[in-house]
């Protein structure tokens, strides 16, 4: 009946299914939950494809790994959780700021510190502003579905080659191990592996002789001491990251007559999506606005639904991506203060469709 | 939500085989055709701890894949009874292990399955299969799936190694099937 056949599996499984599919060679990473399935997946996968599985000793270690093997030019990744991100962040910010591409994942646990291993949306700052030291940002899709964590790998894999730049996958604890139907066929947007290499044959390290007689020395580095040299580096970036912005992408649900917009991303827009579907049955004017990357943040289609709309910002986290939301419509006409709500989940909860029905209940009372 | 949607939490002690039979109804709802949702709530529990696992089946793409107030639950222990039983939503329908279970503490408001789902799997000379028994009995008062369809999806849910087990599995799910 179905042109490609459905297979069930958790969104981690479909990570490490996209991560191969779109030409992943290689994976670097220590064990933490819930993301366990990634590597576990990719400990079989890869080996069967004449890549390299590696099971690091720290997650320092992994992203340093990762930082080596992408500055060859091949296509890899490393995947955890929360405090396994922030060990990272060190390796991240030299990858941003040596031009290397390299693919993050990151399934959220609540947080701070150990926390728990319960569904959060706490890194999306780490995420989304850099999370290491220096100006760097690193591209940011966050995916909902099991399908997507599929299909984003490629988009994933492909961002990475094209900007030089580190691209973070942030799901979570929900996303990771929910099982779903999955067609695992690549994408649309999908670059080839042989493409990836191609965009790499320009900077990659290939070692001493490998380009001919007479080829220049290549350097991948992220220290500019001489005067003036960081400035003009970081003059780099900062075009990098305005280009950017051509990548943004998001998804509307019934917003064409709401008068109340939920905005939110990952797992909390799918169950508020669930929300919206009952309320539309009872006749409420409520739709939905889901930034797909979250970095670059969509401010301009958001901007868009302005005139006559209102905004509930739900996210599981203690507010987060409701500052860029307000800074995408800061100084817009007609912006008050009552224009952007915003409604907390607590991390660590696995909330249902029921519980977030009573604040956009309030929201669209407010409208009214 | 539209009569087509239907949801169920499984809950019992681990090792029960409550995961094994949401993955078991989510793979045989997808071979039916529809979107299906699975996912599994544990701590960082063991053999004994409690787990639960929530399905979602639905004609539509699945929104939220987890659930406050059921539409049905299959209840392998008593712990689970206490936790799930106040959540049954107001027509839902319950299957409850009366192997384990006392009858006194099912509440007569809601309409109930009461299996002796642990007797009737040694009766089948396995009493591994209480899993299977509850969910043939689910099967039966929800209408959701046929059951020749979860059984056939046995083959996919199964690992090679316990192939030979199948077929005592479907017998499981008839059993209980048959029983409501």
């Amino acid at each position: 009946m179905n042109p490609v056949e459905r297979i069930l599996i958790k969104g981690n499984e479909a990570v490490a299914f996209g991560a191969v599919d779109a030409g992943c060679r290689c994976y670097f990473g220590y064990p933490i939950t819930p993301q366990n399935e990634i590597p576990e997946a990719l400990s079989q996968l890869l080996p069967e494809r004449g890549g390299q599985f590696v099971q690091a000793e720290s997650e320092v270690a992994a992203v340093n790994m990762l930082l080596g093997a992408a500055a060859c030019g091949i296509p890899a990744m490393t995947s955890s959780s929360g405090c396994g991100i922030s060990l990272m962040q060190e390796g991240i910010s030299y990858m941003a700021g040596s031009h290397i591409p390299g693919v993050l994942v990151n399934m959220q646990r609540g947080g701070p510190g150990l926390g728990d291993i319960g569904p959060s949306q706490g890194d999306y700052f780490q995420a989304v502003k850099g999370g290491g030291h220096g100006d760097h940002r690193n591209l940011v899709l966050a995916p909902s579905t099991a399908q997507e964590c599929y299909d984003f790998m490629f988009r994933a894999f492909a961002l990475a080659f094209k900007y030089t730049n580190p691209v973070m996958v942030l799901g979570d604890a929900i996303v990771g191990q929910i099982k779903e139907p999955v067609r695992r066929v690549p994408p649309s947007d999908a670059v080839p592996g042989e493409e990836l290499a191609r965009l790499a044959a320009p900077w990659r390290m290939e070692g001493y002789g490998q380009r001919g007689a007479g080829a220049q020395p290549r350097l991948l580095k992220s220290v500019y001491l001489a005067e003036g040299a960081l400035a003009e580096r970081n003059q780099l970036l900062a075009e990098k990251y305005e280009a950017m912005r051509s990548e943004c992408a998001w998804e509307c649900v019934d917003v064409d007559d709401a008068t109340l917009v939920v905005v939110a991303f990952g797992s909390i827009a799918r169950i508020a999506r669930s929300t919206i579907r009952r309320l539309r049955a009872e006749g409420h004017r409520v739709g939905l606005f889901r930034p797909v990357t979250l970095f670059p943040f969509p401010s301009e289609a958001l901007r868009s639904l302005l005139p006559g709309r209102r905004f509930l910002v739900m996210e599981q986290n203690l507010g987060q991506m409701v500052e860029d939301v307000r800074q995408a419509l800061f100084g817009m006409p007609h912006v008050t203060s009552d224009t952007v709500k915003w409604h907390g989940i607590m991390p660590g909860l696995f909330i249902n469709a029921d519980e977030l029905r009573e604040p956009m209940m309030q929201s669209l009372k407010e409208v009214r | 939500m539209p009569e087509e949607y239907r949801d169920v939490i499984i809950a019992g002690f681990g090792g029960q085989g409550v995961m094994l039979i949401g993955n078991l109804l989510a793979q045989a709802g997808m071979e039916y055709g529809l979107e299906v949702s699975f996912i599994p709530v544990y701590g960082a529990e063991m053999r004994g701890g409690t787990a639960n696992c929530t399905v979602v089946l639905d004609k539509h793409p699945i929104g939220s894949p987890l659930v406050r107030e059921p539409l049905s639950t299959i209840i392998l222990n008593e712990p689970s009874l206490d936790k799930f039983q106040p959540r049954l939503s107001h027509g839902g329908v319950q299957v409850v292990n009366a192997s384990l279970i006392n009858k006194s503490l099912v509440d007569s408001d809601k309409q109930t399955v009461f299996i002796p789902a642990n007797d009737m799997a040694h009766e089948l000379g396995n009493g591994k299969l209480v899993n299977m028994v509850a969910l043939g009995a689910w099967l039966k008062a929800t209408r959701a799936l046929p059951l020749s369809v979860v059984q056939d999806a046995l083959h996919r849910v199964v690992n090679v190694h316990y192939a030979k087990l199948i077929p005592v599995n479907a017998r499981a799910l008839e059993v209980g099937y048959n029983f409501a």
